[in-house]
């Protein structure tokens, strides 16, 4: 019986968070960047955009030399290695650009994010703009929502681009694919609206996800050094998890039916 | 409070972003011919259209003209209807005596429209000239190819089964 | 007696299952430094925050300046909160803005003055508290005292006819408890403040309080000026005021019978 009651109130508990977090996230979209709160979102695109890049054209680097090499050696073996380049550029583009932007996001600047309006819950600092009469979710929140969903589709696109150039760098420069074929087999499949803009819709959707599960954790955790980290963790955990999730939803919705 | 230096570096970020997206238009994605443009519709019909699939492009001599728009049953028949949408580059180009064929590049490539473009008799050029059949609808006596028109002469994908069954007839009445 | 600028009546309030206030009134005079002093853990950081309207009651009502606090509209509340001001235990700083940035802060968002005159009114400020020289320093470089002292010139940037005090002597050296006392005395006076002093300080806040309320089991105990609270004869107040560990106010955190949790029954 105990048991039937713990699973009914955690349950409730569950979907009261799913509603505040909602109303959360109308909040934050509504309080659209006033002129005063764009130079905000300005330093926070710097927090969450400008700090990601490295790591961001890095793996995207890293990530289409793997796959040259890998779909290389595939590909040659059945005489049709000219597909390498349609190969690294669909890969990046429908699905390892937004999911692994999205991933890398997630453990760079959404556990910062999290982190950061925890440590100032703790501090009390959201208390005190309160009593200041400034609204936190205008002040603080927004900026950082639209920063992270303006800033996530672009480091997806930067991720990509790095990637096929990396893909063009092993593929053609070491491994002797001839450029011309990797770009015109590339051009001659890939779509600009199919491909392209699908994965930027992806990337944003991630993006929406992310700073917002961050946000979520941030704001409501509990204001104490084991309550911050453990929301750190959730954060991650749980933007991964619906990511990858969410991926293969999206993907069902754009590819899989035509 | 936001520095130059942020401003600056964020600057820079998004103008990253725009390298990339203008690079995966023009290099990738090749904007030109995909989307946009100004079209017309053709349509054909096949017996079988083996793995055709709409988006899949049009060529003429290897040149992309067009893509399948649209790949039905035709109800009454039972034939697989093909429509296709041709760059207005290419209007009053191809004759209507043009044929198509399925085609698949490379062996385990992509299949694809393969148009080859008919002749047409020089009176029916002589009456393009005067009676400029051709610039205004109807287009019913334009000898070229026009909106909404069908495609006749058409041969179907090879589908390897047949093809070996085919074999195997022929080495048996030997 | 004279006009009162904050007005508890009957509140009750409650966190989940325990009951933190049943059915307190109080009332803070304009003008005057009222103290609210009771033990750790009763929530007195709560009553500010109740009356700030970061929390609302079960029942009762808070009244500042003649409105209800937790009946008005959103809009109509932050415009109250203009008004009062409150200084937090940790100070509560933006750590990613210097002093000067931090004192700004609340003249930025709310008025539209211009950069010299807002310089002008930070230095006034930042003067007030002593620490003009600091006015570039990161909240990092300040020491906990310095770091209070930076809050209360933010806190009075906007002129707020009340300051919210939040225990503003704990954890402070000698010096620097002093210091905050005659500031929060000064500046009641000089700018014409109402204070509200939460604190367990009881000899600090004895020498400069007009008025104290003492809380304790979720009531009001005792309430009057210093001197009447020092003759009470209540042995709650006397306890609280002498310091002594057992007394109406147990020593032992409410627990079963020691030898029934040890050898049971």
């Amino acid at each position: 019986m105990q048991k039937l009651i713990n699973l009914g109130r955690g349950t409730l508990d569950y979907i009261a968070a799913i509603g505040s977090a909602s109303m959360m996230l109308f909040g934050a979209l509504f309080a659209f960047p006033t002129w005063k709160n764009t130079r905000l979102m300005v330093h926070q695109m710097y927090v969450v955009g400008v700090q990601s890049l490295l790591i961001i054209i890095v793996s995207g680097l890293f990530i289409g030399m793997v796959m040259a090499l890998q779909g290389y050696t595939i590909l040659v073996s059945y005489g049709a290695e000219g597909s390498l380049g349609p190969m690294v550029a669909l890969s990046l583009l429908r699905e390892l650009g937004p999911v692994v932007t999205a991933l890398l996001f997630a453990g760079r600047a959404g556990s910062a994010l999290t982190a950061e309006i925890g440590l100032m819950k703790a501090t009390e600092q959201l208390s005190s703009l309160e009593m200041m009469a400034v609204d936190p979710l205008r002040r603080v929140l927004s900026p950082r929502f639209w920063a992270g969903v303006y800033s996530m589709p672009m480091l997806a696109l930067i991720f990509s681009a790095v990637g096929i150039l990396g893909g063009h760098l092993v593929g053609v420069d070491w491994l002797g694919v001839d450029s011309g074929s990797y770009w015109s087999i590339m051009q001659s499949t890939v779509e600009w609206n199919e491909d392209v803009v699908n994965g930027v819709i992806k990337a944003l959707v991630f993006a929406l996800v992310v700073v917002w599960i961050a946000l979520y954790k941030g704001y409501h955790c509990i204001p104490t050094s084991e309550g911050i980290s453990k929301a750190t963790t959730e954060t991650v955990v749980y933007s991964s998890l619906t990511i990858l999730g969410l991926d293969f939803v999206l993907t069902a919705l754009m590819f899989g039916i035509s | 409070m936001t520095s130059r230096k942020t401003e600056l570096l964020v600057g820079i970020f998004v103008a990253l972003a725009i390298a990339a997206t203008l690079l995966l238009a023009l290099r990738v994605a090749n904007q030109g011919m995909a989307g946009g443009g100004e079209t017309y519709t053709l349509t054909a019909r096949f017996d079988n259209i083996g793995g055709l699939k709409a988006r899949s492009s049009v060529k003429v001599g290897g040149v992309i003209v067009g893509r399948v728009s649209r790949i039905y049953l035709n109800e009454r028949d039972l034939v697989p209807m093909v429509e296709m949408e041709i760059s207005t580059e290419y209007a009053n180009t191809f004759p209507d005596t043009s044929s198509l064929s399925i085609l698949t590049s490379g062996l385990l490539g992509e299949q694809f429209i393969g148009l080859k473009p008919g002749f047409i008799f020089p009176e029916d050029l002589e009456m393009i000239e005067e009676d400029k059949v051709c610039e205004t609808s109807p287009y019913e006596n334009c000898p070229y190819l026009t909106e909404g028109e069908e495609i006749m002469d058409t041969k179907s994908a090879l589908v390897l089964e047949d093809l070996i069954g085919q074999f195997l007839f022929n080495q048996g009445n030997e | 007696m004279a006009e009162s600028i904050v007005t508890v009546d009957k509140m009750h309030f409650s966190r989940g299952e325990r009951v933190i206030y049943d059915d307190i009134s109080l009332n803070v005079r304009k003008g005057a430094i009222t103290a609210i002093m009771g033990p750790s853990g009763i929530g007195k950081t709560t009553l500010l925050k109740l009356i700030g309207g970061q929390l609302a009651p079960d029942s009762g009502s808070v009244l500042f300046q003649g409105s209800n606090v937790h009946k008005v509209s959103r809009h109509k509340l932050y415009e109250l909160r203009r008004r009062m001001s409150m200084l937090f235990q940790s100070g509560a700083l933006f750590t990613n803005m210097t002093v000067f940035d931090n004192v700004a802060f609340p003249l930025r968002e709310h008025t539209h003055l211009n950069e010299d005159i807002i310089r002008t009114i930070v230095y006034l400020k930042l003067e007030a508290v002593g620490l003009r020289g600091a006015y570039d320093l990161m909240p990092s470089e300040l020491s906990g005292g310095m770091a209070r002292r930076a809050a209360l010139a933010r806190a009075i940037a906007l002129d707020p006819d009340l300051i919210m005090y939040d225990e503003p002597f704990a954890g402070q050296d000698p010096i620097s408890m002093g210091v905050l006392v005659s500031l929060i005395k000064s500046l009641n006076k000089a700018l014409n403040l109402t204070s509200i002093v939460v604190t367990h300080d009881v000899t600090e806040v004895l020498s400069i309080a007009d008025y104290v309320y003492i809380l304790a089991n979720k009531k009001i105990i005792g309430e009057g000026t210093p001197n009447e609270i020092r003759q009470s004869d209540s042995d709650l107040v006397q306890q609280f005021l002498e310091g002594k560990a057992d007394g109406p106010v147990p020593f032992h955190y409410p627990a079963q019978d020691l030898r029934t949790a040890l050898i049971g029954e």
